[in-house]
């Protein structure tokens, strides 16, 4: 189904311009005031999504950026200007944070919802960090709709770990939790996209 | 493989701390770079494709040894909201936040130089109305950030730090200094070639990418991993602004191009298709 579909994507007609690393000094320039403030704490339905980032080691890694970028919770494609300037009432679909001094990040966010029907939700998440020379995507799936994820195209065609690396677990006080391992045994499953070249 | 060498020489250590990491000469880093040149070369006279993005495995910036995934990446047909991004508009960026040399009460000391073009995307259609993110070091190649210490001056009039939403054909323009090679840590002497990192955003999500603008005829570009994790020649040239006298303006600035390919949207085809069922 993927392969097929691939193979009908049209050829680029420019060549891309290449990644690189965000390096170690993005800190004052990336970073922004409530940035990883989707919506506000207060708000009914907020949730925390929250991981550590490790490496090949196992070692929490100090220096990586992850985004975000979700519908809202009835699975609309939000298309609102704002996020760089939250105003604690509009939910843009959008947010970043860097992780702090231990490797972990959070975020407040919705529940996203299903974009179509029988489709399992999930949150696009990118990776960025010094000595990793170019971003990464990868899906946080929610737990819940368990007959959705078994019907999920690319779950389906994953192995039972690689397929836990992408599903979040619900914690006791409703928090998501999705780490990020960047290297080794439980290294998360990263995506490429149609037309990268 | 030279490559696996190096990982397993250092994949024991911490690769961004490690003294010893510092202890390796360029002459070394610069032949680890150039036996996986001369793989690149010989695979591509063998018939494969040509690679446009860097390597994210390379070992020649130690940083990267247990950075970078060992497993394949795994291709997906993107869904709805990786076929779309973020809006940001007039009320996230100020038009005054793209000069990054009027943000403080002086004006920064170095070469003022204005670097625009345009972002496309793989079709070659403008990709209008997006952010574009920029950050660099001051004239004397030093950042504004507690993990910089090298013994050079920070300029109290530069912070290095700018903002742009594209205009309706794609088209920015950044007012700043001309940011200076500064040393890292990666091997004894290391010094990065001149660059400013640009973050960029496409009409979709799955064009995000982050990267780094190197001018013209920098005499450190073969020394420099960072650079070389990309094996291509034509594409490492992609990252290379123009001097662009049209840009430049009179007793004010130099001036340099840079045009911007993001990869290929997937919205229209995949749409397209859809219809065709």
């Amino acid at each position: 189904m993927t392969q097929a579909a691939h193979t009908s994507a049209p050829a680029l007609k420019l060549a891309p311009t290449p990644g690189q690393t965000i390096g170690p000094f993005y800190g004052y320039a990336l970073p922004y005031e409530k940035d990883n403030e989707l919506v506000n704490q207060a708000r009914p339905g907020s949730v925390r999504l929250h991981g550590n980032v490790t490496d090949g080691a196992g070692a929490l890694i100090p220096d990586a950026l992850l985004e975000i970028w979700q519908p809202d919770e009835e699975g609309n494609v939000v298309s609102k200007d704002g996020s760089l300037v939250r105003d604690g009432y509009t939910f843009t679909g959008w947010g970043r944070t860097a992780v702090d001094n231990a490797g972990h990040y959070t975020f407040t966010t919705l529940n996203p919802g299903a974009t179509e029907a029988g489709k399992a939700p999930f949150i696009m998440l990118t990776v960025f960090a010094r000595g990793l020379l170019n971003r990464l995507f990868t899906r946080i799936y929610l737990p819940e709709d368990t007959a959705a994820l078994a019907n999920d195209p690319l779950l389906s065609s994953l192995d039972a770990k690689s397929r836990a690396s992408m599903i979040a677990t619900r914690e006791a006080d409703g928090s998501l939790r999705f780490d990020v391992s960047l290297q080794g045994e439980d290294e998360t499953v990263f995506l490429a996209y149609p037309r990268e070249d | 493989m030279s490559t696996e060498t190096a990982s397993s020489k250092t994949s024991n250590q911490s690769p961004s701390l490690d003294p010893a990491a510092t202890a390796v000469s360029q002459e070394s880093m610069s032949a680890e770079i150039s036996d996986i040149q001369v793989g690149y070369q010989k695979s591509l006279a063998a018939g494969v494709k040509a690679e446009t993005q860097p390597r994210l495995d390379f070992a020649p910036y130690r940083s990267s040894l247990l950075r970078h995934p060992t497993k394949n990446l795994h291709h997906v047909d993107p869904e709805t909201i990786e076929l779309y991004s973020p809006a940001f508009g007039e009320r996230d960026v100020h038009t005054l936040e793209s000069d990054l040399t009027i943000q403080h009460n002086g004006e920064p000391i170095g070469e003022r130089i204005v670097v625009a073009g345009r972002v496309l995307d793989g079709d070659g259609r403008p990709v209008a109305g997006q952010l574009i993110e920029v950050w660099q070091a001051n004239a004397a190649g030093r950042y504004i950030h507690k993990r910089d210490q090298h013994p050079a001056p920070i300029d109290p009039n530069f912070t290095g730090v700018g903002r742009a939403i594209t205009g309706k054909n794609g088209e920015y323009s950044f007012t700043t200094i001309k940011p200076a090679p500064y040393p890292w840590k990666n091997h004894h002497n290391a010094w990065r070639p001149a660059h400013i990192h640009f973050s960029l955003f496409g009409t979709d999500f799955t064009q995000r990418m982050i990267t780094q603008m190197y001018f013209p005829g920098d005499p450190l570009f073969s020394l420099d991993p960072i650079y070389q994790s990309i094996t291509d020649a034509e594409a490492r040239n992609r990252l290379v602004a123009t001097y662009d006298h049209s840009i430049t303006s009179h007793e004010w600035a130099t001036g340099y191009n840079w045009d911007i390919v993001l990869t290929g949207s997937n919205r229209t085809w995949m749409e397209d298709e859809e219809g065709d069922h």
